[in-house]
This record gives structure tokens, C-alpha cells and sequence, in this order.
């Protein structure tokens, strides 16, 4: 291998090993020592200068208790189940939301399209903590959208929404709203309209004509959208702090007070590696479906 | 697709980009509030926005953050074009899979878990948390990114161009700067924004790395904001999202222009 092309290869190879890969090795170390009152606060440490034995003591201290104290703490496995619900049923909502949006964009007049597009990915581009924070001025107790319902006359007490779970929701949707539009338009916008019209001809009305073909021809937008915005949700750490209070269970939130508030790293390592074994199945998944598309064109 | 543009299309579309943009323009709107109190309106004022600038604790913040995003986004943009070029031509080599493993995990990865594997890594190897290990992180998130960008332009452009250039007398690296590079460069840009925009943006991984000594603009809006609502982080909301749509449509009506500029240079390549 001529040396260049081994440098080319070798850096961001190297980058990778060293940033990404070793430390998820160190993760789940950790995730296998237990906690100590020590800097750092996990024990057993390694001890490159013991050699061998010390390589051997330091394995046969290494255990499984973290992850048996996961199955056996309530606060745990009801945080993994909590977030799976929730990023299910937001998935759904995301969805439910954004479909009408990306048919209107597909059925668009050409030339509004590109502007159509740029609203859509304008506020991808801005700060998904602004966009997280613009809902607490809207949802609290004395926010706008109660105020707005109150001066409707529709409700006599202010609505409690912030620190709830619905606030997560709408947090979420909010947020991964792009990610789902974007690639239904996609799907939405290659499909042809004689298709439709065939099946109206031969009989069809409108809504059947939409559920027997242009929903299945869009399915591969719907499938990837779903998956891009679940698998994020899933560890979602900012929408459950900021808006769902304390009541809101999530798994990305629970790591994040192990690790900072308790200072158990073992445990929050063994709460991440767990993550990461529920997460490679949307994930592979997913994989599984963008191959399919891949090799469908 | 294109039929009917029907009320239903022109309701949903007007519902959802009102549900898209209402909650920022009311940020925008209450960043000029007079009052402390941010959701009743009290008279128009800028006053936030000159706290904003007397408060040495948000700018030294902004400096951070920005000094992060220039230095992660540039060392990133290389290094994931790099991987973007070792994905599309390198061919077979041994470790390819593990190699293209590495590229996609981050994108899929939940930022906790990242933040906390960077931090075990910087703690293990001793080295002091503060601005280094924050640009170290932000490198290695967004280079994948950036990556993907590049390998997506890569595949689609004709590989003889290079060979040709390298039949004709060309080094390699003259091949890359005077063949490949200005073909990929809209690709490399966009690819090196994103990375600056994530860079800019990113609080998690940040909050797990950064240490005692150093701050981040989200960073520092996280903390206030938890503590509720605040107009000046409604100012320093509006401020943020002014510059990335001047950005954004910036950017965009560049594309547009060479496009434009390329497709004119390639009906006169067929009329000659």
C-alpha cells in the first residue's frame, strides 16, 4: 500500500478508534467496576504497572451487579418503558402532523416548492434549544395558549400543560417535525398523478383512491421518517428537562442525573449500554429498509 | 405529483407552517417586551438587547462557543473529507466495515452517551476538560456528518475526470485540488456549515466534557432557562435566529446561482 493512500485511510481511521470507538470500550468497563469514594469514583482501576496478574485481578473484579441492580430497580426499567412509550406514541403524533404538511408541499405549484423546502429546513438549521424554549413562554400556566383559551372563553382555569407529559409531546413533534416531513415529500413528490386519477376513473373516491395507492407508494417516506425521528427520541435528554418537569421519565434524563446528581459513573455507564442494545434494533432496521430502497431504484 | 391544489392542501399547508413558526415569532416579538414578565405585553424597548451586550459572562460564552464552531467545523470538514474519500474510492481494505460502522454510529448515537463515552476517555487519558476537550468532541460528532454530506456528492461524480487528469501528468493530490475538489466544493461548504451549525449548537455533549472551566452559549441558556422564562434569552434567541436565516437563504440563493451558472456552461459545452 503506497504511503499515501495509507495516511489518507489512517487519519480519520485513527480519530475515529481513538474518540469514538475506545471510548465506548471504557464505557462499558466502567459499566462492569463498581462505585467507590475515590477519584475517579469506580473501582477496580487498572494498573498498567502490576503486568499480568494485575491484568488478571483487575478482570476477576469486574462484574455484572450494575446490570442486575438496572433489572431489579424499578426507577430503571420503568424509565426505559417510559421512554419507548413516548417516543412511540410522539412518533405517531409527528406523523399524524406532518403528513398533511409534505401532500400539501407535494401538490404544490412548482414554483412555490422551493420556498415550501426552505421553511421546512430553516428551522432545522436553528438551535434546537431556542426551539425547545419558545414552548415554555407558550404552555405555562400563565402562557399564551392559556390565556388564548381563556379569552376564548373555552376554559375558566388555566390549563396545567408545561411539566407534563404532553408538553414532551408537543416538544417533540415540534422539533423532529422536518424529519419526518422530508422524506414523505420525497416519496410523495416522485409519485405519479395518473396513477391517482386511473383509480378514480375505475371507480374509486377520493379517500379510497388515497388509502389504496398513494398512502402505499408513500410508505417508504413514511417508514424512514418514523425511524428518524424515534430512534433520536429515544435518549432524548433536552425536551424531557426542559418542558416535562419532574414527573416525565425518561432514560437520557435518568442517565444524565446518574451520572451528574448521584456522581454513580458505573451506573450510568450500565444505563447507556443497556441503551444502546435497545436502540440496535430500530437501527438495524432502519438500516435493513434503507438498503431495500437503495437496491428498489 | 401535481393535481388539484384543494382547500384541504392550502389548510394543512397554512396550519403547519403556523405550527412551524408561530412559537418563534412570538419569541421574537416578546424579545422587544418593555416588561420583565415575558408573556404580557408592555411597551416596545431594546433593553434586553443592551443587557444582553453588558453581560460579560454571555459574551465571554459566545466567544467560546464561536471559537469551538470556527475550529471544530474547519478540522472536521478535513477529516470527514477525507472519510467521505476513503468510503467512496479507497476500495478494499481490512477494518472497512468497522470503518464505515464509525461513520454512521454518530449520527444515530443519543448524545448522552456520547458525552458520557468522550468524558470516561478524556478522565482515563488525564487530560484537563475545558475548551480542547470540547473541540475534540464536536470534531468527532460532526465529522461524520460531514462525511456523509461529501460521500453523497462523491459517488454521483464521474471517476474518469480524475483518471484523466492523472493519465494527463497530474499527482494525486493535484488530481484531488484541481479536478476533484472544485466538483465536491459545494458539497465541502455545506458539509463544513452543518458542522459549524451542530457545533454551535450542541449542548449535551458539551455539558458532559466541558468541565468547570469552560462555558458554552447553550450551555449558559440551559442553566438560565431552566429557571424559567427570560427576555434576555428571548434577545439572544432572536439574535441567533437571525444570523442562521440570513445564513440559510444566503447559502441557498449561492446553490441557486451556480446551478445556474453551471447549467449555461454546460448548454454552451453542447452548442460547441
Amino acid at each position: 500500500m503506497n504511503p499515501r493512500r495509507l495516511f489518507l485511510i489512517l487519519t480519520p481511521y485513527l480519530w475515529l478508534l481513538v474518540f469514538f470507538l475506545i471510548p465506548f470500550v471504557i464505557v462499558l468497563k466502567i459499566s462492569l467496576s463498581d462505585y467507590a469514594i475515590s477519584i475517579p469514583p469506580y473501582t477496580p482501576t487498572f494498573d498498567l504497572s502490576a503486568g499480568w496478574e494485575g491484568f488478571k485481578s483487575f478482570l476477576s473484579a469486574l462484574d455484572t451487579e450494575n446490570f442486575t441492580f438496572l433489572a431489579t430497580d424499578a426507577l430503571y426499567y420503568t424509565a426505559y418503558l417510559s421512554s419507548l412509550k413516548i417516543a412511540f406514541i410522539a412518533t405517531v403524533l409527528t406523523l399524524l402532523v406532518a403528513y398533511p404538511i409534505a401532500y400539501g408541499m407535494a401538490q404544490a405549484p412548482d414554483e412555490w416548492r422551493p420556498t415550501l423546502m426552505m421553511l421546512v429546513i430553516l428551522p432545522f438549521w436553528t438551535s434546537f434549544l431556542i426551539r425547545v424554549y419558545s414552548w415554555i413562554g407558550i404552555l405555562s400556566n400563565e402562557g399564551f395558549l392559556n390565556q388564548f383559551l381563556l379569552w376564548l372563553g373555552v376554559i375558566d382555569t388555566p390549563l396545567i400543560i408545561l411539566n407534563t407529559q404532553a408538553a414532551v409531546y408537543v416538544g417533540i413533534v415540534y422539533t423532529y417535525l422536518p424529519f419526518m416531513i422530508l422524506p414523505i415529500y420525497s416519496a410523495l413528490e416522485k409519485l405519479d398523478g395518473s396513477l391517482i386519477e386511473a383509480a378514480e376513473d375505475l371507480g374509486c373516491s377520493k379517500i379510497q383512491a388515497f388509502w389504496l395507492v398513494t398512502f402505499p407508494l408513500s410508505r417508504p417516506g413514511v417508514i424512514a421518517g418514523c425511524f428518524l425521528v424515534f430512534i433520536p427520541t429515544l435518549g432524548e435528554f433536552v425536551i424531557p428537562s426542559l418542558l416535562g418537569g419532574s414527573s416525565t421519565l425518561m432514560i437520557g434524563k435518568v442517565l444524565y442525573e446518574e451520572f451528574f446528581s448521584n456522581r454513580d459513573w458505573p451506573v450510568a455507564s450500565a444505563v447507556a449500554v443497556v441503551l444502546l442494545l435497545i436502540l440496535i434494533i430500530p437501527i438495524v432496521l432502519f438500516q435493513r429498509n434503507e438498503q431495500k430502497q437503495r437496491e428498489a431504484n | 405529483m401535481n393535481r388539484k391544489f384543494s382547500w384541504f392542501n392550502a389548510t394543512s399547508l397554512t396550519l403547519g407552517f403556523a405550527f412551524l413558526y408561530l412559537p418563534m415569532l412570538i419569541l421574537i416579538i416578546f424579545s422587544f417586551n418593555e416588561s420583565k414578565l415575558v408573556t404580557v405585553w408592555a411597551g416596545f424597548s431594546t433593553k434586553w438587547y443592551g443587557e444582553l451586550v453588558r453581560d460579560q459572562a454571555f459574551l465571554n460564552a459566545a466567544w467560546t462557543t464561536l471559537k469551538v464552531a470556527v475550529i471544530s467545523s474547519s478540522v472536521s470538514t478535513v477529516l470527514g473529507t477525507m472519510a467521505a474519500y476513503v468510503i467512496v474510492r479507497a476500495g478494499r481494505f481490512t477494518g472497512r466495515t468497522l470503518f464505515s460502522g464509525m461513520i454512521y454510529a454518530p449520527l444515530v448515537m443519543p448524545e448522552v452517551i456520547t458525552g458520557l463515552a468522550m468524558l470516561l476517555l478524556f478522565i482515563t487519558i488525564g487530560l484537563d476538560r475545558g475548551v480542547t476537550t470540547i473541540i475534540l468532541a464536536h470534531i468527532t460528532f460532526t465529522m461524520c456528518f460531514v462525511s456523509v454530506v461529501v460521500s453523497s456528492r462523491l459517488a454521483t461524480f464521474d471517476k474518469s475526470l480524475e483518471e484523466a487528469a492523472l493519465d494527463l501528468g497530474c499527482t494525486p493530490w493535484d488530481a484531488f485540488r484541481s479536478v476533484t475538489l472544485p466538483i465536491i466544493a459545494p458539497a465541502v461548504i455545506s458539509g463544513w456549515l452543518l458542522a459549524f451549525t451542530l457545533s454551535l449548537d450542541d449542548l449535551v455533549i458539551s455539558q458532559f466534557v466541558a468541565g468547570p472551566s469552560a462555558t458554552t452559549l447553550p450551555m449558559k441558556i440551559f442553566s438560565s432557562v431552566r429557571l424559567g422564562v427570560n427576555p434576555q434569552i428571548n434577545a439572544l434567541s432572536t439574535i441567533m435566529i437571525a444570523i442562521v436565516t440570513i445564513g440559510v437563504i444566503s447559502a441557498s440563493l449561492i446553490t441557486k446561482r451556480s446551478i445556474a451558472r453551471q447549467r449555461a456552461e454546460e448548454q454552451a459545452a453542447v452548442r460547441n
